[in-house]
């Protein structure tokens, strides 16, 4: 049991984070899905009508006389849901077998790799990801390259397709996966892979029993933190992806941006928020739980 | 059976050295050589550091010899990974698997080994019947306590039935009432399955109760292999002498006739020992506690005298510890039983004692010449 004086204190400790958050988070985050059913206002704005055909024109009700129902916006939510999944998987399986080599090395150069892993946030977002456009494009470093070594007779179609949207992505959020997975990694037991082996497990076995199952809280923080920015972001797919790889964080800053349809951008910005909340509550059953025990 | 089909585990002149971070390097295994044979349980005892996890782990295969061999079944296990060696080890710190639960911990072995679920299960009701965990099952280690994860641990390991189960100090995690009893229980434990036991402490104490054989270790070599009636009798040298039990040693050269010799000590003190080492020699003498009482009113030429004076005596149960003091300053302690004690506690501090011993019974090391 707390005492009074604990309680007093940690009242005092968490009010000025609770109003930030509530004033600065929670405030927009009502008046967005308080707008999401809104009706939009003819020239931008909303008019305070109720009106839940924003949901419909994604999910395939529509209201008939102003927007039709079209299954491009429901193409495009699966679309970003998907590539957000496959990036996860892309940055676990290069992350991964990473930490464990650099978990491995002595301490003054885990901490030199950690940092070098850092060190592109010095760096602008956008300014590191046109060089991959200078990268991949057909006249790019990876086509002029390739055609010189004469491996390829053609350029490659590269840039403006989900694989460079998926690179572009892999790459800017490479160290969210890394840095939870080396966390995890580093804390990693040894006398327990020890005593798997003295028990009979060769490394295979010892890896799927003992060192993957102990690693899965960082796994699974890598993933969430991997998966969120993956899932809303439009900066990649515009730079990288053109207009042929939209994602739904493109859809969003078009209508908010150009259309001027807020009430729809909220929409579609409440269904990203409702597969995040998803994602994040499977992540507290699944292994939040068993974290607790220990 | 031949003599190499009975030795389990045979380690031959095993040398190990690691690289010392601080230059240079540290032999933790010098030489060492010894044999279990079926069914015994072996001890290694030595101050810390002196090597016994080392050797552990040459056997379990963690560690590799920069030369000599260890043979498991008569057969050379150089190179042969620690998953292919019929051996299992306690590990000191447990090593439990925290994401198991204790059934999941204990059947470890046979599921990497792909034995079938019934016979699992069987397997699993048996040894946490042995270790008294029954009930126990679905608990993580983090619910469980100290004693109960050792445990886990020693059911983890024999579940495999072993050829040899490796224990690295077990019972050091444990209170005092605990490790004695967990004492007892391992004993009749490797008694009723008949495995070999290889048994690692720092504690003497525990050598002596559970061992058939204690290998004294003393920085990488090994003092002296034996029963512990025979370690603690006729210790082969000082450090052994020094690490079993409690003992007054003294350490000098033999003087007079071979008839009566007298060990001379440097500081001057000279005791009557038995016959047997040359006038000229390097000996050191070993008296237990429980060798000494008060001289008997007319001592004839079987006991030596010490004169001393009492400086304060402890109570210690069922007897009474006698601290004297030797006219060199060395204090020497006398544990005498029955009339012995009795006499001895008429005696107040501070007064003039002669403490008696007979020659034949304490031990003896002779150096040189
Ligand atoms: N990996 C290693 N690198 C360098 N030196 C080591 C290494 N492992 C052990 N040593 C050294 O070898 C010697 C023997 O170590 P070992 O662990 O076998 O001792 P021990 O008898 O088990 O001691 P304790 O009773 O404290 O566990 C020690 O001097 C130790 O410092
Ligand atoms: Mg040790």
């Amino acid at each position: 049991m707390a005492s009074k004086r604990d309680t007093r204190r940690l009242i005092a400790l968490l009010t000025p984070g609770t109003l930030f958050l509530g004033i600065f988070f929670l405030g927009p985050l009502a008046v967005m899905v308080i707008f999401s059913f809104l009706t939009p206002g003819l020239y931008g704005g909303v008019e305070w009508n109720f009106y839940h055909w924003n949901y419909g024109r994604i999910l395939g009700w529509a209201d008939g006389d102003w927007e039709e129902f079209d299954p491009v916006y429901a193409q495009i939510f699966f679309r970003s849901v998907r590539l957000a999944f496959t990036n996860v998987l892309i940055t676990l399986l290069i992350c991964y077998p990473a930490a464990l080599w650099v978990s491995g090395l002595s301490v003054r150069w885990r901490t030199f790799v950690v940092f070098i892993i850092t060190l592109p946030f010095f760096v602008s977002l956008v300014v590191r990801l046109f060089c991959w456009v200078l990268i991949l494009r057909p006249s790019g470093f990876l086509n002029t390259t390739l055609l010189g070594l004469g491996v390829i007779s053609e350029p490659i179609d590269i840039i403006f397709t989900e694989t460079a949207v998926l690179i572009g992505m892999a790459y800017i959020l490479l160290p969210f996966m890394f840095l939870p997975l080396y966390a995890s990694i580093e804390k990693l037991d040894y006398s327990l892979l020890e005593a798997s082996s003295d028990l009979g497990a060769n490394p295979f076995q010892t890896f799927l029993r003992v060192t993957l199952p102990s690693t899965l809280p960082g796994i699974a923080a890598g993933a969430v933190l991997v998966f969120i920015p993956s899932l809303g972001n439009f900066i990649v797919p515009d730079l990288l992806g053109g207009a042929k790889v939209l994602m739904i964080g493109n859809l969003v800053e078009q209508q908010f941006l150009s259309a001027r349809n807020w009430p729809f951008g909220s929409a579609l910005s409440v269904m990203i928020m409702l597969v995040m909340f998803l994602a994040i509550v499977i992540y507290l059953r699944r292994i939040g739980r068993s974290e607790i025990v220990r | 059976m031949t003599q190499a089909a009975e030795s389990i585990v045979e380690v031959k002149e095993a040398v190990k050295r690691f690289p010392a971070p601080e230059g240079g390097v540290v032999t933790a295994l010098d030489s060492i050589s010894l044999k279990v044979q079926q069914g015994q349980f072996v001890t290694l005892l030595g101050p810390s550091g002196c090597g016994k996890t080392t050797l552990l782990r040459t056997i379990s295969g963690f560690e590799d010899l920069d030369s000599g061999a260890v043979l498991i079944g008569g057969e050379s296990v150089l190179g042969v990974p620690p998953y292919r060696r019929p051996v299992n080890t306690v590990f000191q710190n447990y090593a439990l698997f925290p994401h198991l639960s204790v059934s999941g911990n204990v059947v470890y072995g046979l599921e990497v080994a792909g034995i079938k679920k019934t016979e699992r299960d069987h397997r699993l009701k048996e040894a946490l019947e042995r270790v008294g965990l029954s009930g126990f099952e679905r608990r993580k280690p983090a619910q469980l306590s100290g004693g109960q994860q050792q445990r886990v641990a020693l059911a983890r390991a024999i579940i495999n039935q072993p050829k040899l189960l490796l224990l690295d100090e077990p019972l050091s995690a444990l209170d005092r009432n605990l490790r004695q009893s967990m004492q007892l229980e391992l004993k009749s434990l490797q008694h009723d399955l008949g495995i070999c036991f290889l048994f690692v402490t720092h504690d003497q104490e525990e050598a002596l109760t559970m061992s058939d054989q204690v290998v004294v270790l003393n920085q990488g070599r090994i003092e002296q292999i034996g029963p512990p009636d025979l370690l603690y009798h006729k210790p082969a040298t000082r450090f052994v002498a020094e690490f079993i039990g409690d003992s007054a040693i003294f350490s000098g050269r033999i003087q007079n006739t071979e008839a009566s010799p007298v060990l001379v000590t440097e500081d001057g003190l000279g005791i009557p020992v038995g016959r047997g080492p040359k006038p000229g020699d390097h000996a050191t003498l070993i008296i237990r506690p429980e060798n000494l009482s008060l001289a008997p009113p007319n001592p004839d030429d079987s006991v030596s005298i010490l004169d001393a004076v009492l400086e304060q005596s402890v109570f210690r149960g069922a007897t009474h510890q006698y601290v004297c003091v030797l006219p060199n300053g060395t204090s020497i302690s006398a544990t005498p039983t029955g009339a012995d004690d009795e006499a001895f506690s008429r005696v107040s501090p501070g007064d003039s004692v002669q403490l008696a011993f007979r020659r034949n019974i304490p031990h003896l090391i002779i150096e040189s010449q």
